[in-house]
């Protein structure tokens, strides 16, 4: 009856997180889709029938067909071939340019946030600086300083989502720094990097995964944006923003030049989003005790 | 008994698979009121939410009867009511009272306009007219210059006002029924003790029915005419109060009457060795906050020139209510607040400039065990934390882990609860891992911050127990900081008295319980509850310090 009882039971949920993950079909679904545009940009070199930079000027601007599944571009080159090639090159944009942002971004962040003061005031107007540059405008600045190319797309990508992943890793990391436990840590002398990544870090990732996740589904459509502005990849390599920056000379004449890498634009990060959105839900305990007794209900 | 206001029938409440409230039947008479007592997760809130048609957790299933009489005479069905009965009902015919009055109302609204709301909607009074009831109700509930603090927002209100304002909100509308749900438990003892008359006396004026949850069995005893004790969701006892004070049938209402502090009914610690050498010493502290007011920033004097000494082996209890700066000493003590001015030295180290390496040598057990130790940390892993600093329990894993194994022996857990995480362990469970954390350590001396305050009494009993025995084994020193008495006197040595940051009585323990000479102290004693219920024999007296 008391609840000193030593026979409290044990451990039963502590791998409900991915279970939780798991019983949400959307989530499932989109899981699977993104497995699958992984594994496909990284086999694209064997499952693509043709190059991305075979001409065939005989061939140009065909309809979608048996041989030619999404059509052939003004140049003959086959889109299908073109579309699965660029995956890899847009989805490693997204990933180092967010993995850059999340390093940066949240290692200002946390540092802020735990320290606080003349720390926190002189880090957090930098990064509001940095907000306060239209998000395109400061890419493009750093595109025109450097070359254009993927390393100088990854690092304007990266920048500008610098200052988003900052602000989350700050917020966090202010309502972390005044909870009993990391009071007890500072009281017992352990150092403040230990605290950092024993109490501090794992107690914040919930909210920087979700934010990681969203930002991968905005970083393919910022690639696209600036390869379309002809800033990111250059031709002829291939990037579905590149081919929809060439697409629209041909409008008229050739829809699927534009709607196929279009479509894997959207795609990629609708199923970004979506994972985002299914971790948010399982990673915020309160959410998480919603569902919990949903489902049991 | 007159016929019942609001009469409850076999209600059972589950949520998911887990059965909240098993079968609880009630009633309540104009004029009456029902006590509920029970531990944390008794279901004592989860009936009363659920009689109520408050209860709004996703899936949900509640059966059984809860019928109210309003008081046009008709008898209207609560569980299952659809929105728009129960917006009828809530707040005309019951009024609620909930435990946090800083957080049950509304910060963006003035007190005034929180209670004409309800009277604009229920009474249909004009804006004039409810304003007008608004002032007058403020004053009934003994709220200073109403006509003013009429226009107050709720941050411009003591704790023990904003409860007062809250009161006035509930009846408001003249309920037949009070719904008050641990209304003291976040309040200073002395405040309470208004609270409770003040209910009493609108009760008895007005013909009320209250119904008041309290896990106090004190503060239960003083308001209650019949209780009901329960436990995991079941009533176990249902009767008078008296005869549940003076013949408890069931095991676990003696379980709680025995386990609850009551001052002077428990012995002190044993003696302390008189000639024990000065562990440690403070002089002239001085702590001050800067905050924002409506008039620029001013400067809050949290800690005014406090000394004292602690000799080894002792325990010294630093007692206050909400605010006297207890915490802020304590916070001091270990580091977390710089002071402005004075002195603490720990035998010969220089605690207020000590180098991280010498923080080891006081350590401090918080309030709140759900929230002092790492969700996301095992019991090992905060066991070993402090063994990793300081190189202490040797230099490998393997050692490390068995000296955890060793201090969870030492606060009486197995060695498997090393694996677990904090959510699996229950509140006094993890106020001992705590314990546990701070011994490792090896300190001098350990800071109890209201250590026990957030445990249920029958768990704060072993705690204190567990506190007393490794004291007497280790030799250890506390500095215990408490707001309830009864506990002090059962713990301490030493008592200290703080009000406003300054130090009003200092005294051993028995000089000051005995004979108190600050007004301060005695009222603090005066204002606890008494042992016996007020609805006792003699149990009553207009001089609650004469009850002793």
């Amino acid at each position: 009856m008391s609840a000193e009882s030593l026979t409290v039971e044990p451990a039963t949920t502590r791998f409900s997180s991915w279970r939780l993950l798991a019983s949400n079909p959307v989530t499932v679904a989109s899981i699977v889709v993104l497995a699958l545009i992984i594994a496909v940009a990284l086999l694209a070199p064997w499952l693509a029938p043709y190059g991305a930079n075979e001409i065939n000027v005989a061939n140009q601007l065909q309809p979608p067909s048996a041989e030619h599944w999404f059509g052939t571009d003004d140049l003959g080159r086959d889109i299908f071939s073109r579309v699965i090639l660029a995956a890899g090159t847009s989805l490693t944009i997204a990933f180092a340019a967010v993995g850059f942002a999340l390093l940066v971004g949240g290692g200002i962040g946390i540092v802020s946030g735990y320290f606080g003061g003349p720390t926190d005031a002189v880090l957090m107007r930098v990064v509001d600086i940095m907000f306060a540059f239209p998000v395109l405008l400061l890419a493009l600045a750093i595109v025109a300083i450097f070359q254009p190319g993927i390393p100088t797309t990854i690092i304007a990508i990266g920048v500008v989502y610098t200052p988003i992943f900052a602000r989350v890793a700050r917020g966090s990391a202010l309502s972390v720094r005044t909870s009993p436990f990391v009071q007890v840590s500072q009281t017992m002398g352990t150092p403040a990097v230990s605290i950092l990544g024993r109490h501090v870090l794992p107690n914040i990732s919930g909210p920087l995964i979700v934010q990681t996740s969203l930002s991968l589904a905005f970083a393919i459509l910022s690639e696209a944006a600036l390869s379309f502005l002809g800033l990111g990849v250059q031709p002829p390599d291939p990037s579905w923003g590149g081919m929809i920056f060439t697409a629209q000379g041909f409008l008229g004449l050739a829809w699927w030049m534009a709607i196929f890498p279009g479509a894997a634009i959207f795609v990629t990060a609708l199923a970004f989003n979506l994972v985002g959105d299914g971790l948010r839900d399982v990673l915020d305990p309160r959410q998480r005790t919603i569902i919990e007794a949903r489902r049991t209900a | 008994m007159s016929e019942p206001l609001l009469q409850v029938d076999d209600l059972q409440v589950a949520i998911g698979p887990a059965d909240i409230v098993r079968g609880v039947s009630f009633a309540v008479a104009p004029g009456e009121t029902l006590g509920i007592v029970g531990e944390s997760g008794s279901g004592k809130t989860m009936t009363v939410l659920a009689a109520t048609g408050l209860l709004d957790a996703p899936g949900r299933r509640i059966s059984g009867s809860s019928l109210l009489r309003t008081t046009s005479g008709e008898a209207v069905q609560l569980t299952g009511a659809s929105p728009r009965t129960l917006r009828r009902v809530h707040g005309g015919q019951i009024g609620f009272v909930f435990q946090d009055p800083s957080t049950s109302l509304n910060p963006m609204l003035t007190i005034g306009r929180q209670i004409e709301e309800s009277l604009e909607a229920h009474r249909g009074l004009t804006r004039r007219a409810a304003r007008s009831k608004a002032t007058e109700l403020l004053d009934a509930v003994g709220i200073p210059q109403p006509e003013q603090r009429v226009d107050s927002y709720p941050h411009q209100l003591s704790g023990g006002q904003r409860q007062r304002a809250m009161i006035a909100i509930a009846l408001a509308c003249d309920p037949g029924l009070l719904i008050a749900d641990e209304p003291t438990t976040a309040l200073d003892v002395t405040t309470q003790a208004q609270i409770i008359d003040l209910v009493r006396e609108l009760q008895s004026a007005r013909g009320t029915a209250v119904v008041w949850i309290s896990h106090d069995l004190g503060v239960i005893g003083q308001v209650a005419d019949d209780v009901l004790v329960m436990a995991t969701g079941s009533v176990v006892e249902h009767r008078p109060i008296t005869e549940v004070y003076y013949h408890p049938q069931h095991d676990y209402t003696r379980q709680l009457l025995a386990a609850r502090p009551r001052l002077g009914k428990t012995a002190g610690p044993p003696p302390a060795d008189p000639d024990a050498d000065v562990l440690l010493e403070v002089r002239n502290l001085d702590v001050r906050f800067p905050v924002a007011t409506p008039s620029g920033r001013s400067m809050v004097h949290a800690v005014n020139d406090v000394s004292f000494e602690i000799r080894r082996g002792t325990t010294t209890a630093l007692v206050g209510e909400s605010g006297s700066g207890k915490s802020t000493i304590a916070n001091v003590l270990t580091g977390l607040l710089p002071p402005r001015a004075g002195t603490a030295e720990l035998g010969t180290l220089d605690l207020l400039h000590a180098r991280r390496a010498d923080r080891r040598r006081i350590a401090m057990v918080f309030q709140d065990p759900f929230a002092s130790l790492d969700p996301r940390r095992s019991v090992a892993d905060a066991l070993t934390e402090p063994l990793r600093t300081h190189g202490l329990g040797g230099d490998s894993a393997a050692s490390r882990e068995e000296r955890a194994i060793e201090l969870l022996e030492q606060v009486g857990l197995p060695a498997e609860f090393r694996l677990r995480y904090p959510h699996e362990l229950s509140g006094g469970q993890r106020q001992r891992v705590s314990i546990a954390r701070a011994l490792a350590l090896e300190p001098e001396i350990i800071i109890l911050d209201e250590a026990t305050a957030s445990l249920d009494v029958s768990v704060q009993a072993t705690v204190l127990d567990l506190l007393a025995e490794l004291q007497k084994s280790k030799g250890l020193t506390y500095l215990f900081i408490a707001h309830d008495l009864a506990i002090v006197q059962q713990m301490s040595h030493n008592v200290l008295v703080l009000r406003d940051g300054v130090v009003v009585e200092a005294a051993d323990a028995e000089t000051l319980f005995a004979d108190p000479i600050h007004d301060y102290t005695k009222m603090l004693l005066a204002a606890i509850p008494p042992d016996a219920p007020r609805a006792a024999p003699g149990g009553f007296s207009e001089d609650p310090a004469t009850d002793r």
